[in-house]
């Protein structure tokens, strides 16, 4: 039941490298990184590649099929005709460390910029009440298996090295978004996201949300909320009085 | 001398699942000086793929649970070997551990009154499990990995310990390598806590990653630290079995929690057939009575789909071999016929999306085809039950890789609330120890070269042997001889074959250089895994009856003899010793708890 298949896999490292051709098979339910699995246990078994769950829930198997970026362990291989070969090449937005794994770890320098999440004092018995409808669109939000390639689509990143430093990115926007609507949180993190991070920088494209595996409306329910308030807290000045006052209390 | 990194630390934590971010954060807010290592990036452990939740008697939904009720089902889960002590600190702590997480930012699923939803799992009398729909493991590590960064604890990812240092007092620190570069990094700290998981690697079909070799428990076992319960491998119920490449991914027991059966390829629930008479009294005996129970726990008794994990395994396993199994060699789970599609969707989000990508089934109109998978390890390094200290003064474990919390088999829901139970406890305890002891011996030079050389042999040798080719050779020969159904001869057979792979592996040969080389980690992590094996068959070998997780053909019962021991596994001169011990005895108080009727 098994068919011949051809995969083209970026091979090199931060010095460069270069395109190498493996034949092998794949069979019934597959998915690319069963097929990547094979050629490193049978033929190369240094080619570099990132996984943990295989199942589209940790999010370390990012990479570029035929250009397109996506989760190896949910990438089926029955989208592809047998008879063309699959081009499988490390994200384009982060350095290349070895083969299909990239150095990743701005996103983690960048997640310590963001002040953490400051609670409201708890009810009289230390616990919380909150309404499950108060806590969806934050639930969204933290269903985030930091893929990054949301990260790696967006143009801002991808074409430009040097607004790596001003711009942190739509998942850092997620997370900035999932303290700041937390019905808990008390802290204000507007200046922040403008001064710091970069959210204006974002011209609402919307590839990030197109990407992104957990189906998380990224610009719809995290970056447009997020620059309405951030304009309103500048320009309003009441509610920027109010805001600051309640998270002083 | 070999080229490497040096660092000095109060405590170093190796492993940043749940338990080591917990340990983590916990030694740091001590004030210890605190490295968190681990082998994959920041938030990839295990931890990240628990779907069901975490048990924890806080008695949202049914106001009649306590830690008591709790403590009695882990207990009786456990089949009576758990250290009765940590599955009382366990339920007890697991409610203020579960609000704390809430504290730092989780937002678990709720009740009508705005306080944290509970859901049904096997073994458990009430509906105990906080949850997030079915991806609560992603929300825990955030929680806990957001907390920590900012607490100054210094992370090294893609970072592998491959030894454990030691003097005469003790613990002085941890050796290994950066992924990455592969160059060298040596630790020195008076304390290291291991929160490094579990053993699944072992086996062909799992639902365990490719970090799960087994690393913390050979570590341990190398330094004179103790083993216990090393027979006792959890076999999941239900794993996916179709098509091939997924075959041992996870279904989360939640399916069965929120309303789920079993059926046969009759169509029949068949768990009604294979109700042990441990849980007689508390399982229901009709369809009726057992679908009533999902609503009114006051007058029904539970389904006994939800029996513990090792009942349902077995049942499952016999299905198949009378020829009522599945097209492909499971039983159906199903939720379609049972519960509305919206429902499965809110309940079940990542199950849904599990099985219409990687299978091409929707599980609102169609059941799930499901078989055993192993799971998860419940024996471990033996440790204290107040600090997390294992046998080796300095050497702390928590989280799965530690033993004694639940015994012969683990309940559902159970393993979230350990990490944070016993994580804070060993991060305290390390961080005390640390403070008490002072800067360790500096570990001489030609111990750490040793250390390097070692680890650089795949490299150098003029050996042949393939590093996954023994990989696969070993999870075959563990899975037919050493599974869910055991028996002398075929473990004895399963030892012989043991020794031939720790001879291919001293001639494993890895090609290309040490920058990011999956091989050459292969090659490493064998180690371990060869060792853990051995364990695994040697105390599975001494148990001379069934057992919880250990089903014996040649003893096929339980022996009252054998409930009051322990299997204990040391090294001694390089090899592996197995003794016996008694079980410590429980306190009258919890003895009538346990033993109260369901
Ligand atoms: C699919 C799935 C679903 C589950 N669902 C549930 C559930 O609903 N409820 C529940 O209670 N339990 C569940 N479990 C079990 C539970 O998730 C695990 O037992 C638990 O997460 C283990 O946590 P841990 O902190 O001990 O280890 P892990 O989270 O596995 O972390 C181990 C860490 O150790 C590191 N490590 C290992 N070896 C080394 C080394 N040599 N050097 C450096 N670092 C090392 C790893 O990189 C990793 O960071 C589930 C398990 C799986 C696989
Ligand atoms: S919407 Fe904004 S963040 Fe998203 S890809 Fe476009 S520019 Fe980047
Ligand atoms: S927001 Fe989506 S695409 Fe971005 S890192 Fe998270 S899961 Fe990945
Ligand atoms: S391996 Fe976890 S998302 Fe692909």
């Amino acid at each position: 039941m098994s068919e011949a298949v051809t995969l083209r896999i970026w091979r090199g490292d931060a010095e460069g490298g270069e395109f190498r051709e493996y034949q092998t098979s794949t069979s019934e339910g597959e998915v690319i990184l069963d097929v990547i699995h094979r050629i490193q246990a049978e033929q190369a078994n240094d080619l570099a590649v990132r996984w943990n769950c295989k199942a589209g829930k940790c999010g370390s198997c990012s990479a570029e099929v035929d250009g397109k970026p996506c989760l190896l362990c949910m990438t089926r291989m029955d989208l592809f005709e047998t008879d063309e070969t699959i081009t499988v090449a490390p994200l384009k937005a982060f350095p290349v460390s070895r083969d299909l794994v990239t150095d990743v770890s701005l996103n983690y320098e960048l997640a310590k910029k963001v002040p953490p999440f400051n609670p409201v004092p708890p009810e009289p018995d230390g616990t919380y009440r909150m309404q499950q409808i108060d806590i969806e669109r934050v639930q969204e939000f933290h269903k985030c298996i930091e893929c990054f390639l949301c990260q790696n689509v967006c143009h801002v990143i991808r074409d430009h090295d040097d607004n790596k430093k001003h711009f942190a990115g739509p998942r850092l926007f997620i997370r900035v978004a999932s303290l700041d609507m937390h019905p808990l949180d008390a802290t204000d993190r507007k200046d922040l996201l403008a001064d710091e991070l970069g959210l204006g920088m974002c011209n609402i494209t919307k590839c990030c949300t197109e990407v992104c595996p957990e189906n998380i409306r990224i610009t719809d329910n995290a970056i447009i909320p997020l620059k309405e308030r951030v304009v309103s807290r500048r320009y309003d000045p009441v509610v920027w009085l109010g805001r600051k006052l309640r998270s002083r209390t | 001398m070999a080229d490497f990194e040096t660092h000095q630390y109060d405590v170093v934590v190796v492993g940043a699942g749940g338990a080591g971010l917990r340990a983590a954060i916990e030694a740091s807010a001590e004030g210890a000086r605190t490295a968190l290592v681990c082998k994959s990036l920041l938030g990839k452990a295990h931890t990240v793929m628990a779907e069901g939740g975490i048990a924890a008697a806080m008695g949202n939904v049914y106001p009649e649970d306590n830690w008591k009720v709790h403590f009695r089902d882990t207990m009786r889960g456990g089949k009576m070997m758990n250290d009765w002590r940590m599955a009382q600190i366990h339920a007890q702590e697991a409610p203020e551990r579960v609000h704390e997480l809430e504290r730092w930012g989780a937002l678990f699923d709720r009740t009508d009154d705005g306080r944290i939803l509970q859901r049904d799992f096997g073994g458990h009398r009430y509906a105990r499990l906080a949850h997030v729909g079915d991806r609560t493991g992603l929300e825990m590590i955030r929680t806990l990995q957001n907390n920590a960064v900012h607490r100054g604890i210094d992370v090294f990812m893609e970072c592998t310990i491959t030894r454990l240092l030691t003097s005469e007092a003790g613990i002085s620190g941890a050796f290994g390598y950066w992924r990455e570069s592969g160059r060298f990094v040596a630790f020195s700290a008076p304390a290291v806590v291991l929160a490094t998981g579990g053993i699944g690697k072992a086996f062909k079909v799992t639902s365990n990653s490719w970090e799960y070799t087994g690393d913390g428990h050979f570590l341990a076992l190398t330094v004179g630290a103790d083993l216990i319960d090393m027979e006792f491998v959890q076999f999941h119920p239900t794993g996916m079995v179709w098509p091939p490449s997924v075959r041992g991914i996870l279904v989360t027991e939640g399916v069965r929690g929120d309303g789920g059966v079993l059926r046969n390829s009759l169509g029949d629930r068949f768990m009604f057939e294979y109700i042990p008479e441990m849980f007689r009294t508390e399982t229901a005996e009709t369809e009726e009575e057992a679908d009533r129970w999902y609503t009114d726990k006051k007058n029904a008794r539970r389904t006994p789909d939800l029996l513990p994990r090792d009942e349902v395994a077995r049942a499952i396993n016999s299905e198949v071999k009378a020829g009522r199994g599945s097209p492909h060699g499971g039983v159906f789970l199903d939720i379609s016929s049972r519960r509305d599609a919206d429902y499965i969707r809110r309940r079940l989000p990542s199950m849904y999306h599990q099985f219409k990508e990687l299978a091409d089934i929707d599980i609102t109109t169609a059941p799930m085809e499901v078989g055993p998978t192993c799971h998860y390890m419940m024996g471990g390094v033996r440790v204290d039950p107040e600090t997390q200290q294992s046998t080796v003064p300095g050497l702390f474990a928590a989280g799965e890789v530690a033993g004694g919390m639940h015994g012969a088999n683990r309940l559902g829901g159970n393993s979230l609330s350990d990490l944070v139970v016993f994580g804070m406890l060993a991060g305290r305890h390390a961080a005390e120890h640390s403070t008490a002891s002072g800067s360790p011996a500096p570990v001489p030079e030609e111990v750490l070269d040793g250390h390097a050389e070692e680890a650089l042999a795949p490299f150098n040798e003029h050996g042949e042997e393939n590093p996954y080719s023994i990989q696969n050779d070993l999870q075959e020969c563990m899975s037919s001889l050493v599974g869910i159904i055991r028996t002398e001869s075929e473990m004895l057979e399963a030892l012989d074959r043991l020794k031939v792979f720790k001879e291919r592996l001293a001639r494993v040969h890895v090609e290309g250089h040490r920058q990011y080389n999956p091989g050459w980690h292969l090659a490493l992590d064998l180690r371990s895994l060869l060792t853990v094996s051995e364990c695994i068959a040697r105390a599975a070998l001494e148990r001379q009856e069934s057992r919880g997780a250990q089903t014996r053909d040649d003893f096929p019962t339980t022996d009252d003899q054998w409930g009051k021991r322990r299997v204990v596994i040391r090294q001694q001169d390089g090899e592996v010793v197995v003794s016996q011990e008694p079980l410590s005895e429980m306190p009258e108080e919890l003895r009538q708890l346990v033993e109260e009727e369901g």
